[in-house]
């Protein structure tokens, strides 16, 4: 097998394995489907329940994108300006730890209160719970600028704006498209813990309902969705980090180092 | 000559004192140095002397705390915007091809950035020439990571006088490179100087180096460092290998070590 192939077939070889030892464990210990129902169940639920699946998945990630793209574009901004100064750097950096640190299913109820139940406090926790890591990535993307380059481009002259632009967002792109991949992940979660607290609509709330009906093959589809979806989103990214970064890996992705 | 052709670049009496009040290093005091319009310079010392200070002094990155710096006849009060520099580390930019890396103090020294654009071409027939003269012909649309550590040293070099500063500062520019690439670079910065004759400041601790291309060489005491002797290099240029292993320049390079040796050994 060429070790390509490998590459690509190895992760769904892996998947298939986790559900054939999980079938295995359901039949072998016996298990009720509402303690926890077999993969074959769970595609049947996944089946039968098909377009309310499709319909609450594409709520989720319709807020999630949404609050997504929101932290993106609030992640970069406080980035930037945490990372091209020491001060800002030194005040912000432990609000933003404090911040992160609250559990957001906390803030959760407080955002129903104001915004009532709906998509608005799924985009919001989704956008809270992802801008983290792209804040902390841009700005240490700009703050490790070396010193020997940044003297470089003063001894020409450059004003902080020329050095952000010419050298602090490409050299922090690595960075930024690093935390892209994560926070999509936690976008998903930050939605779907929205929807499970208070909505009528999104994954979150159907696997609410769901459990509440003690229909836990369905409960087990839904998350399933969430899983693939999450996955689907990761690589749209990663092939953008791997287009628009190409330089930061070396050139290593372009045949020779291919591995295996 | 006028005074501020012979003194083109002047530190007088200057120190340095990093890490603020009370404590800190003192890493240069006393320190006074001339070097005409023109002239290549070298500087040499033992480690952690200070000879990058003094490069940090003499383009305004470091304020001196005591004494003045002056260049082009005037004292330095912020960071020069006359100077090309290149260091040990090359620094290219890794998502620039070599020809951008080289065109990159274009977009940003007046009067170049103004008309960047619309002059594009020129430059970059400018910048492709600089690089034929270091042997990088056929390289310009390489990436940085793609080249040797020599060819990016060359690179570097090109970047730090594609906008023809007036003052070029080298801080141990091929310390990283082996003994072959280090004696190619040198035939290829004599020439380039030979051709533009700006002013050069070169700060090194390979002495064979000063003096191959050097027409001074400050010698500097262990810190805080000063300028403890100044010796003329009046070998004819332009100066080759087989030059560098001739008694005169041999005897000169061992004057100079025992200085150093004399300086390390008071510290
Ligand atoms: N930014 C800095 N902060 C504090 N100390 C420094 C700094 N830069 C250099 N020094 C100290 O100043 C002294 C001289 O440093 P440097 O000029 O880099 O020496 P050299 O280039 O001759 O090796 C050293 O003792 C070094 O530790
Ligand atoms: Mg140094």
């Amino acid at each position: 097998m060429s070790p390509r192939l490998q590459a690509t077939l190895m992760p769904w070889l892996v998947v298939a394995g986790l559900f054939a030892a999980w079938e295995l464990l359901v039949i072998v210990a016996g298990l009720p489907p509402f303690v926890l129902p077999a993969p074959t169940a769970v595609f049947a639920a996944l089946a039968e329940f098909a377009g309310p699946i499709t319909h609450h998945a594409l709520h989720t990630l319709g807020t999630t994108v949404v609050g997504f793209a929101l932290s993106v574009a609030g992640g970069v901004a406080l980035g930037v300006a945490v990372g091209s100064s020491a001060v800002a750097y030194r005040s912000l950096f432990p609000v933003l730890i404090g911040f992160n640190s609250i559990p957001k299913v906390a803030i959760v109820p407080v955002l129903i209160i104001w915004f009532g139940i709906g998509a608005v406090p799924a985009i919001i926790t989704a956008c809270l719970i992802s801008f983290f890591p792209i804040t902390v990535n841009v700005a240490t993307g700009i703050a490790t600028l070396e010193p020997e380059l940044r003297d470089v481009l003063r001894s020409l002259g450059a004003s902080r704006l020329d050095i952000l632009r010419k050298v602090g967002l490409p050299r922090a792109a690595p960075y930024f498209f690093a935390s892209l991949k994560i926070a999509i992940t936690l976008a998903f979660v930050g939605s779907i813990i929205s929807e499970t607290v208070g909505s009528n609509e999104g994954v979150g709330y159907l696997m609410i309902q769901a459990s509440s009906r003690f229909q836990i093959p369905l409960v087990f589809a839904a998350l399933l969705v969430v899983a693939a979806m999450g996955v689907a989103m990761y690589f749209v990214f990663a092939i953008l980090e791997r287009r628009m970064t190409f330089w930061a890996t070396r050139g290593v992705d372009a045949g020779y180092a291919t591995g295996g | 000559m006028t005074d501020s052709a012979a003194r083109f670049v002047a530190l007088e009496g200057v120190s340095l004192r990093y890490g603020g009040e009370g404590g800190g290093t003192l890493a240069v005091a006393g320190l006074d140095l001339a070097i005409a319009r023109g002239e290549f310079a070298a500087v040499v010392g033992p480690s952690g002397c200070g000879k990058s200070t003094l490069m940090k002094l003499a383009t305004g990155l470091a304020p001196a705390s005591e004494g003045a710096v002056i260049v082009a006849g005037h004292e330095v009060t912020g960071p020069l915007k006359i100077v090309g520099m290149a260091f040990q580390n090359p620094t290219l930019l890794p998502w620039r091809t070599t020809l951008d890396n080289v065109l990159l103090p274009l977009e940003i020294v007046e009067p170049y950035k103004s008309s960047f654009r619309r002059d594009r071409e020129k430059h970059v027939a400018r910048a492709k020439a600089l690089l034929a003269t270091v042997g990088l012909s056929g390289f310009e649309a390489r990436y940085p990571w793609q080249l040797s550590g020599g060819m990016q040293q060359r690179a570097s070099l090109c970047r730090a006088l594609i906008h023809e500063p007036a003052l070029l500062m080298l801080d141990e520019p091929f310390a990283a490179l082996d003994a072959f690439t280090r004696e190619e670079l040198w035939a290829v910065l004599q020439a380039l100087w030979m051709e533009r004759r700006f002013t050069c400041i070169l700060v090194t601790h390979d002495l064979r180096e000063a003096v191959y291309l050097a027409d001074t060489v400050h010698v500097m005491s262990a810190r805080p460092g000063r300028v403890i002797e100044t010796r003329r290099i009046d070998l004819p240029r332009p100066r080759d290998l087989e030059a560098s292993f001739a008694p005169e320049f041999v005897g000169i390079v061992h004057d100079l070590r025992a200085r150093i040796a004399e300086a390390r050994a008071a510290a």
